[in-house]
């Protein structure tokens, strides 16, 4: 994903302040923590947190990769985390000053072990699907009789067109839309193929005309407002923009469901950098956030799973219970997750995102 | 004394040009590696023997690809059309405030200025509330009933155009009023007295006398529109080529600073060969006057 101004800030963003002794620098995804999360940690701990926000792992790989980010604690993706573990940006995490580290569900942590071999570097901080989230009513006037359960809903070219006028909002993430296209084809998600590629590209094409815009962020706004119909997002982002809508009273319904296709399950992994000023205080953050009730209030609050088995009873039933968030055995067993590329296979990948977007 | 004074601006130049250029060039000759930082050096030491590697490759696939080229004409077509629309909107502005009466010339320079009191970036966020589906625009037209369904004003290349020209007109208006205010009245009288009429005295007169601030204040908005981001990132369409986002790319979804610093590269060439240019002419202009 990228091209998403506020990102683009970020890069310029500085800590707010130096790392003195108890302050925990934190980087994180936008809109991705409960209220009380922040406060709660610093009563706890007397640690005080500057807090700073990104959309778009591109932008966090960017700034690993320049090194001295004055940042002790970072919340990359795991395929995005792996590339970047290579390069010897990270340093393990150390277990032993993590007590609440056995609430995790050792079941997760062996699907993250394969792109982390021993959960070396990451602790898992929220889990994500990317699908279709759209307005109900808005969705049902123009195609009464579309399959809502899936892809078909956006990627065959005639719903595509039907929802052009309310507006199709697509993540301006190469990996993660060529994945789901890929997917809806039949073929391998993960693919490096170049024919493979050219199939994907070729079902985008069919409804690039009817895309309003690519952004990673902008979607949860306009699909409140009712500015947009529908979004191919990340999971719990589509949710808050139901949740907000909800809010607001005006009428609008967001309705998010993983097609019967399937879709990517992405994680998103607590690091701690290897030039992190206060490793110290990033592992105190892993072990405050891994108390069940801080996991499960961060859940309730941006509509995301999460890996702490303890936690999962006190999630509310609003959250546990839908399908989007917590997937059911067998939605699960339809799911992918990404890999790292090639160097070789971004650059076609990105080349092949410009033509879609620009035609050129 | 003097020599010194003539220091600062040289010296200010090296830092902030020079160096950083340097620098860009010297990634721009590198090959990309996952590593931190992400290329490898052009140095090596081994056994006493210095290796320096240069790699063009990343100047000749600049040249294999037609995206740069036209990526490279695409911003500089946006630049020079939005900097024709803020000299035609701006010049007639900075006129009018050059004329005004002092106590009002005053207030009126300050109104030009005080946008810059708010954020950059929440001026151009404004926009997108101004102009989206149900923002003020469409609203106010589907109210007085010139619409039947709301316009699509953002996401297009109108909507950079605005705002690029609505970003930039200060950096017009503000060169072009400090020759028009310098202008001498009695020659403006001088040629109504010989019976010029007012186009005339204007064309004859007026433009070639502002032409220094008419200069000045182009390339003041047409620099910075050609390598401008943020504008189209906010408010253009996804098919807007521009330079900038080819290498917000290149940076960051392929992670080639090699490759991404000879975008730069090749950009500030692009920019300084046309300015070189213009300046020659000018030096010819000055020393053809009298």
């Amino acid at each position: 994903m990228i091209r998403t101004f506020p990102a683009a800030l970020m890069i310029l963003a500085v800590p707010a302040a130096a790392a003195a002794q108890g302050s925990l620098n934190f980087y994180n995804w936008s809109d991705y923590i409960a209220d009380d999360t922040l406060s709660g940690f610093e009563a706890e701990t007397g640690i005080d947190v500057n807090y700073d926000v990104f959309d778009s792992n591109e932008v966090v790989e960017a700034r690993m990769l320049t090194g001295s980010t004055g940042y002790d604690l970072v919340v990359p993706s795991l395929e995005f985390m792996a590339r970047q573990a290579q390069a010897g940006v990270f340093q393990p995490i150390d277990k032993s000053q993590i007590p609440n580290y056995d609430n995790l569900d050792p079941e997760i942590l062996r699907i993250v072990s394969a792109n982390d071999e021993g959960n070396t570097y990451g602790v898992p901080y929220m889990m994500y699907s990317v699908g279709p989230g759209y307005n109900v009513a808005m969705v049902e006037e123009r195609l009464p009789d579309a399959d809502m359960d899936s892809w078909s809903l956006v990627f065959d070219p005639d719903n595509a067109a039907a929802l052009a006028d309310c507006g199709i909002a697509l993540l301006d993430s190469p990996s993660e839309i060529t994945a789901a296209a890929l997917n809806y084809l039949g073929l391998d998600p993960t693919s490096e193929d170049a024919g493979d590629l050219e199939q994907a590209m070729e079902l985008l094409q069919g409804i690039r005309p009817h895309i309003r815009y690519f952004h990673s962020s902008q979607y949860i706004n306009d699909l409140a407002n009712g500015d947009i119909c529908l979004a191919v997002g990340y999971s719990g982002d589509i949710l808050q923009a139901k949740d907000r809508a909800a809010e607001a009273g005006q009428g609008v319904e967001i309705r998010y469901t993983i097609p019967a296709e399937g879709a990517q399950l992405g994680f998103d992994m607590m690091v701690i950098p290897a030039d992190a000023p206060n490793p110290e205080a990033a592992h105190q953050f892993i072990n405050y956030f891994l108390q069940p009730q801080v996991t499960a209030a961060i859940s309730d609050a941006v509509f995301y799973a999460n890996a702490n088995k303890a936690a999962t009873d006190l999630v509310s039933d609003e959250v546990r219970t839908d399908p989007g968030i917590y997937p059911p055995e067998e939605t699960l067993a339809k799911m992918y997750s990404a890999k790292p590329h090639s160097a070789r296979y971004d650059r076609s990948l990105t080349r092949a995102w410009t033509a879609l977007k620009t035609g050129q | 004394m003097r020599r010194l004074v003539a220091l600062v601006p040289l010296a200010w130049l090296g830092l902030f040009f020079l160096v950083p250029f340097a620098v860009l060039l010297k990634i721009s000759l590198s090959e990309p590696a996952i590593a931190q930082p992400p290329f490898l050096p052009l140095t090596d030491w081994a056994e006493g023997v210095l290796t320096i590697t240069l790699n063009l490759g990343n100047y000749v696939f600049l040249g294999q690809d037609p995206l740069y080229l036209l990526s490279y004409l695409s911003s500089v077509r946006i630049a020079a059309v939005s900097t024709l629309i803020t000299l035609l909107i701006g010049y007639p502005m900075a006129y009018a405030i050059a004329r005004a009466r002092p106590a009002r010339r005053t207030l009126l320079l300050m109104l030009v200025i005080l946008p810059f009191w708010t954020s950059f970036l929440l001026r151009v966020y404004a926009w997108i509330g101004i102009l989206k589906g149900n923002g003020i625009v469409n609203n106010f037209l589907l109210w007085i009933g010139a619409i039947d369904a709301p316009l699509v004003l953002i996401q297009t290349d109108f909507a950079v155009y605005l705002g690029i020209v609505y970003t930039y007109l200060p950096f017009m208006i503000l060169p072009l009023y400090a020759t028009l205010s310098r202008l001498d009245a009695s020659l403006l009288e001088a040629a109504a007295d010989l019976g010029a009429r007012p186009l005339t005295t204007f064309a004859t007169v007026t433009l070639p006398m502002s032409w220094p601030g008419i200069v000045a204040g182009s390339m003041l908005v047409f620099i910075p529109a050609v390598g401008e981001y943020v504008i189209p990132a906010l408010l253009g369409g996804p098919d807007t080529l521009m330079i900038g986002s080819v290498l917000w790319n290149e940076f960051f979804l392929n992670r080639d600073w090699p490759v991404a610093s000879a975008v730069a590269i090749v950009m500030v060439l692009v920019l300084a060969l046309p300015i070189a240019l213009l300046r020659r002419a000018q030096g010819r202009d000055g020393d053809a006057a009298p």
